[in-house]
């Protein structure tokens, strides 16, 4: 019952995601954080199998951080969202598919926001705004409702509240509040919320 | 015998290949010290997974061939003095209390510790294995491993064999002048997480019960120490696969410190007594 939510909104990107880690009946911890940061401009948010979305995404982080290394030049959102559904595609034909949901954010180039989901299935689709899991049934409704183009940082928090409200309220179990980050000109930063 | 032995011997191969290596030995010792990632060899089965789940279910299958010690309680929590580590010495297979006795604590060198749920076998194991990975670490970098790299080390390795059956779930814990007292949660899915104070076990939750509600950060060491025995007796008196008496330990800068087993059977009623406590219970 992870959360990862995200909107794309004027010249920035919001990805939260829940605090709670479960395993089993019990929430081993209240503080965790479900992205790791690619390069400057890039935040990976995951969730699914656990071991499997870490190792997954550590692995991403690795490879983005080499090959800009032996390049010399930073992988753009754009690649990195192919490059990791090919990853994802090749691994779903594997003796041991990674089961895991992507939810990458960015700025295209340092400029562009970018946002898109991929599935563990290899399905990419870059949207607006985007959900994984249950909380994508109590928000997108809302996200349709209240998102317009063009909007600014400061009114996609104003919705990013009124989803976490909704979550709050209806979610059957309680996911430690959420966990945001934004990436704009100046690179990833944490939100306070 | 590593995955790559198997699917050599097992893989297309042209005309020309075959008269080159007609009988391929197996290369059966190959793995090298060297590596901290290990070669991981596999029983030579289509499916082992598949295998265990036939020879190891005991709820559908009770007269299976193999019988995996489960259940647990094992704590460990961060505190202004270090870290304080408590488990439970029973082993049960299926309903049968295979043993009263067993150490679920690692000691894996003088400074880290390891606890032990799930698979005895697993634990004991790969923990000990931990062990020689970290001297081999501190006779090649001439420095103390972290906490958090050996942990690492075990997490990767134990991922690595995700969904062929092993089954851990353990605490690392240690201090290291670069950390401080440090506990990762490592489990054979492969989850790695870092954190203050880790319950594992089938009665993880009653041991969370007493644990949390009593915990403070600025617990003094006898204090800290009488809770997490209180909170492994809570677990033992009302989860059924735990039990028989409690090892407890307290790790300070210096290494780590045994502080004692105590038995579960008269310390329940020392306890009871002394506390005013276990009111269900009729002494």
């Amino acid at each position: 019952m992870d959360i990862i939510l995200g909107i794309r909104v004027k010249d920035s990107v919001i990805v939260a995601t829940s605090k709670a880690f479960t395993r089993g009946i019990s929430i081993l911890k209240d503080n965790d954080d479900k992205t790791r940061t690619l390069n400057q401009f890039n935040l990976l948010a995951f969730t699914g199998d656990s071991g499997d979305t870490t190792q997954f995404a550590e692995y991403i982080q690795a490879n983005i951080q080499l090959f800009s290394m032996r390049e010399n030049t930073e992988m753009d959102s754009k690649s990195i969202a192919s490059y990791i559904r090919q990853q994802l595609a090749s691994s779903l034909r594997s003796r041991k598919p990674y089961q895991v949901q992507i939810m990458l954010g960015g700025l295209n180039k340092g400029i562009e926001p970018f946002l898109t989901i991929i599935d563990y299935l290899g399905t990419r689709t870059d949207l607006p705004y985007c959900a994984h899991g249950y909380a994508a049934f109590y928000t997108m409704s809302l996200l349709d409702h209240h998102y317009k183009e063009n909007m600014s940082l400061e009114d996609g928090l104003r919705i990013l509240k009124l989803c976490h409200e909704e979550l709050d309220k209806r979610m059957p179990v309680d996911f430690k509040g959420l966990n945001v980050k934004v990436i704009d000109k100046d690179g990833v930063r944490d939100v306070e919320f | 015998m590593s995955i790559n032995d198997i699917s050599y011997r097992f893989s297309h191969k042209s005309q020309l290949d075959q008269n080159n290596n007609d009988e391929l030995p197996l290369n059966i010792n190959n793995f090298n010290l060297n590596s901290l990632a290990p070669s991981i060899s596999i029983p030579p089965i289509s499916q082992p997974t598949d295998f265990l789940r036939a020879h190891t279910d005991d709820d559908i299958n009770p007269d299976c061939n193999i019988k995996i010690a489960h259940g647990t309680t094992t704590l460990a929590f961060r505190f202004k003095e270090g870290i304080i580590v408590a488990v439970d010495s029973r082993a049960t297979a299926g309903n049968w209390i295979a043993s009263q006795t067993v150490k679920k604590v690692i000691e894996i060198n003088p400074m880290l510790l390891g606890t032990m749920a799930g698979g005895a076998a697993d634990c004991q194991y790969w923990e000990t294995w931990l062990g020689t990975q970290c001297r081999l670490h501190e006779l090649r970098n001439k420095e103390r491993i972290s906490v958090c790299a050996a942990s690492k080390i075990l997490s990767n390795l134990v991922y690595n064999y995700k969904g062929m059956g092993l089954s851990m779930g353990t605490m690392i814990c240690g201090f290291t002048p670069k950390e401080g007292p440090t506990i990762y949660y490592v489990d054979s899915d492969g989850t790695r997480l870092k954190g203050d104070l880790f319950c594992v076990g089938s009665g993880q939750t009653f041991a969370y019960g007493v644990l949390d509600s009593n915990y403070k950060w600025d617990l003094t060491v006898d204090e800290a120490l009488y809770l997490g025995k209180r909170s492994i007796l809570a677990a033992a008196h009302r989860d059924a696969f735990s039990g028989g008496s409690i090892n407890l330990f307290h790790v300070t800068e210096n290494g780590w410190v045994f502080h004692g087993n105590h038995d579960v059977g008269p310390l329940f009623w020392e306890i009871k007594e002394a506390e005013g406590s276990f009111n269900n219970v009729n002494s």
